[in-house]
């Protein structure tokens, strides 16, 4: 209801806005003003369109765009096309697929790459300018990078050269948890990572019945992400952020002792059978439970805790409210003190794989602040949470989106990008995954590393 | 989607066969007695357990896609039964739900454009070759048919990135259709002939000959007499190039993409668990759908697919 509302003002807005530009090119000798009073009626919000003036005249043109996002989940992000398809008249062919990651490489290696493709992983970016086939951002994207998203820069930049706009984020710090059930027992979130260990054990110990991690990593033939995600927070949160910098370039060996620390904390949760697994049984059933299914026992009370990135609320069923005061809820995954606030995300990046003027213009319009502000608007069922920290985040209507927008423009926050999507495919999309369900299974620790940082590629 | 259509292939195909060859050739030949050791009670209660075993996980689904995402959550689909009441047509309406772009009888109709060229381009060219290979004689005819066939060897993922290429930018054919077409023609090709050759080697000569006196050239006999005489083997491969098409992801993933104007319906079934799977108990009711039509052309034409088989394949 509100958000019917929100779109009526805005519809008001956007008329109001027509009719007074109509007015003033009255005023003016020409007649160009009929032409925005006619495109008033998509409701569609106006932007400043002399951005786009210095392209040329795109009338008529075609920019092709291939992402991992399909239905229902890509008709906001269709919609966020809107105001530049009316500012200059191109047209925005949108190709959703789910196997999007693996179709990329073909396409490019056939000579049939899209327009513009958003990848999911930096990682993949690098692999593609491999190819010699990714064109370098035009400067006016660039600027708009330096200004509305300067610290993701990097995860665009292969060898010294920007490539890609950052585009999508999302937060991975996450503990999804049942705010009524921790009222009920009188649980408080934890502020600090010696407290959620404490709660754990009380958890444990005032319920019998139920434990107080939940956790699931099979996600086909990725399976083993999500274990990787949470060594990746407790690294970030044991070593710091210079050392998991160094951790992802491998300037520190992969079974390095802080990794080992790192570890040896994710496992006195992981693999301790009194904490795990609420709802599915013992330590191994983490390695064959999937993912989506993994945090829904937090529902019926068998489950407390649950970490996982902000985009799981999708997986919540129909009718659960998540929110703060709903049956769902996140708390930020703490650190070791509450000085310091280390954040985990990911992100899509945009890399065009064509030299022309349209799209360069298209590039420039998803880098900007205009575009993050219309997919906030637009945003249908939630994850509209953009890279770029100069959107308001009360634009944000979901809960979680809104918590994560906070997260992310936090001042106190440092950001790190999910670290296995940035080391080479081999390890990040491999070995890394492999090793933690082995892990999960029953490996020890230093087995386990031992065999990832011998999975590392030599060169 | 296409590890559910091999599960409707045995059980019609052992509940075919099992009794047909039994009444016919039981008494005759030396195989008579292998037929009768098979014609026991024995031998049919093996028979049904398999088709049983078979079946079970294709009605599982099938219960499945009837219930509620809760309910799939809650217990396994034999206890469905217990309360009826609880069956829903949700998942159906939801997987039917135009997309944010495009219907399902988009797909449904992208489907059907891709699948009658790529079926009947094959059967021509292939029966064309095929009379070739057993009629016309020419020097070297065995090594090349032998050539042909063994190309069925050579799997098609290693074609995908050379043809794209040759697609795009060489022929500018892009994402059209006929970039499916071709594809799969090329891909049924060696089968085809295969097939189709067999049958027609089992023709008998004087056919031919009796023709050529009357004089019929190579085109009215195969016009005229062979093609009438060759509707097993053609619509046995008719059946077995649809479902392989029908049921296609990969080749027309690669070749014209999946954008809902040329998508087939495999495209948007693979979509339908949503960009992180979130929706996955939509995907029984989405197999279900894709698979109403192919289970029709199957159900109605399985007779001349399981003698077509037999006839190439006894030769083989």
């Amino acid at each position: 209801m509100a958000h019917n509302t929100q779109r009526r003002s805005a519809k008001v807005l956007a008329t109001l806005a027509a009719v007074s530009l109509g007015l003033a090119a009255c005023g003016g000798s020409d007649d160009g003003g009929s032409d925005d009073a006619g495109g008033s009626d998509s409701g569609a919000t106006k932007i400043d369109c002399s951005v786009y003036e210095k392209f040329g005249d795109l009338k008529g043109k075609e920019v092709s765009v291939y992402t991992t996002i399909v239905a229902p989940e890509d008709g906001p992000h269709i919609a966020s096309y809107k105001p530049f398809e009316d500012c200059t008249g191109v047209k925005i062919k949108y190709e959703g697929s789910r196997e999007m990651e693996a179709q990329i490489s073909v396409r490019v290696k056939g000579g049939n790459a899209p327009d513009i493709a958003y990848l999911p992983q930096p990682g993949l970016l690098k692999t593609l300018v491999a190819t010699g086939k990714v064109i370098p951002a035009p400067p006016e994207t660039e600027a708009n990078v330096d200004k509305n998203m300067p610290d993701w820069k990097t995860y665009g930049t292969v060898d010294g050269k920007f490539y890609a706009a950052p585009l999508g984020a999302n937060v991975k710090s996450y503990v999804w948890y049942s705010p009524t059930a921790f009222k009920d027992k009188g649980y408080e979130v934890p502020k600090t990572w010696d407290e959620l260990l404490t709660l754990t054990d009380k958890i444990a110990t005032d319920n019998p019945d139920a434990k107080p991690w939940c956790a699931g990593i099979e996600s086909g033939d990725a399976t083993g992400w999500p274990a990787t995600d949470w060594v990746e927070d407790v690294m970030l949160r044991t070593a710091g952020p210079e050392t998991y910098d160094k951790w992802v370039n491998h300037e520190i060996p992969f079974n390095d002792p802080a990794v080992a620390t790192a570890l040896a904390e994710v496992g006195k949760i992981l693999k301790n059978p009194k904490y795990v697994n609420g709802g599915q049984g013992d330590v191994k059933t983490i390695a064959s439970t999937s993912f989506q299914d993994a945090g829904l026992p937090i529902l019926d009370g068998t489950c407390f805790m649950h970490r996982q990135a902000s985009f799981y609320s999708a997986n919540f069923p129909e009718g659960t409210k998540v929110a703060e005061d709903g049956d769902v809820w996140a708390f930020y995954l703490p650190a070791k003190d509450e000085s310091s606030k280390p954040v985990l995300g990911a992100g899509e990046v945009t890399a065009a794989f064509a030299d022309r003027p349209e799209v360069k213009a298209f590039q420039t319009y998803l880098s900007s602040t205009e575009w993050a502000t219309e997919r906030a608007k637009t945003c249908g069922t939630g994850g509209c949470l953009t890279a770029n920290v100069n959107v308001d985040p009360e634009l944000l209507k979901n809960p979680i989106d809104n918590l994560s927008a906070k997260t992310l423009t936090d001042k106190s926050a440092t950001f790190r990008f999910d670290g296995s999507d940035l080391m080479p495919g081999a390890v990040g999309a491999g070995t890394f995954w492999k090793g933690m369900v082995n892990w999960i299974t029953g490996q020890d620790d230093k087995a386990t590393l031992d065999f990832i940082e011998n999975s590392w590629p030599k060169s | 989607m296409s590890t559910l259509q091999p599960a409707a292939t045995p059980e019609s195909v052992s509940d075919e066969v099992t009794p047909a060859p039994k009444a016919k050739k039981a008494k005759r030949s030396a195989t008579g007695d292998a037929a009768s050791a098979l014609n026991s009670r024995w031998a049919s209660l093996v028979a049904v357990i398999i088709a049983v075993l078979w079946t079970t996980p294709t009605v599982g689904l099938l219960v499945t896609s009837f219930r509620s995402q809760r309910d799939i959550n809650r217990d396994g689909w034999w206890n469905a039964f217990a309360n009826p009441g609880a069956f829903t047509l949700e998942n159906y309406r939801q997987a039917l739900e135009p997309g944010s772009s495009a219907s399902f009888t988009q797909y449904f109709v992208n489907t059907i454009v891709i699948t009658i060229p790529a079926v009947m381009l094959p059967i021509f060219l292939a029966s064309l070759a095929a009379y070739a290979f057993a009629w016309v004689p020419f020097p070297g005819r065995n090594a090349l048919f032998v050539a042909v066939f063994a190309l069925q060897i050579v799997p098609l993922q290693i074609a995908l990135i050379p043809l794209l290429d040759i697609y795009t930018n060489k022929l500018g054919l892009g994402n059209s259709y006929w970039s499916v077409w071709i594809s799969h023609t090329i891909f049924a090709l060696p089968l085809a002939t295969f097939l189709i050759h067999n049958f027609m080697r089992e023709l008998p000569g004087e056919l031919m000959e009796a023709a050529r006196v009357d004089g019929a050239g190579h085109v009215t006999i195969f016009f005229k007499i062979l093609l009438p005489l060759l509707t097993p083997a053609i619509a046995a491969f008719g059946i077995f190039q649809f479902l392989w098409v029908w049921n296609d992801l990969l080749v027309s993933l690669i070749f014209i993409g999946g954008t809902p104007e040329v998508a087939p319906i495999t495209v948007r079934v693979a979509e339908l668990a949503g960009t992180r799977g979130s929706a996955w108990y939509l995907l029984s009711a989405g197999a279900f759908i894709s698979m109403i039509v192919p289970v029709v052309v199957f159900l109605a034409l399985q007779r001349f697919f399981v003698r077509g088989l037999l006839a190439g394949g006894l030769k083989g």
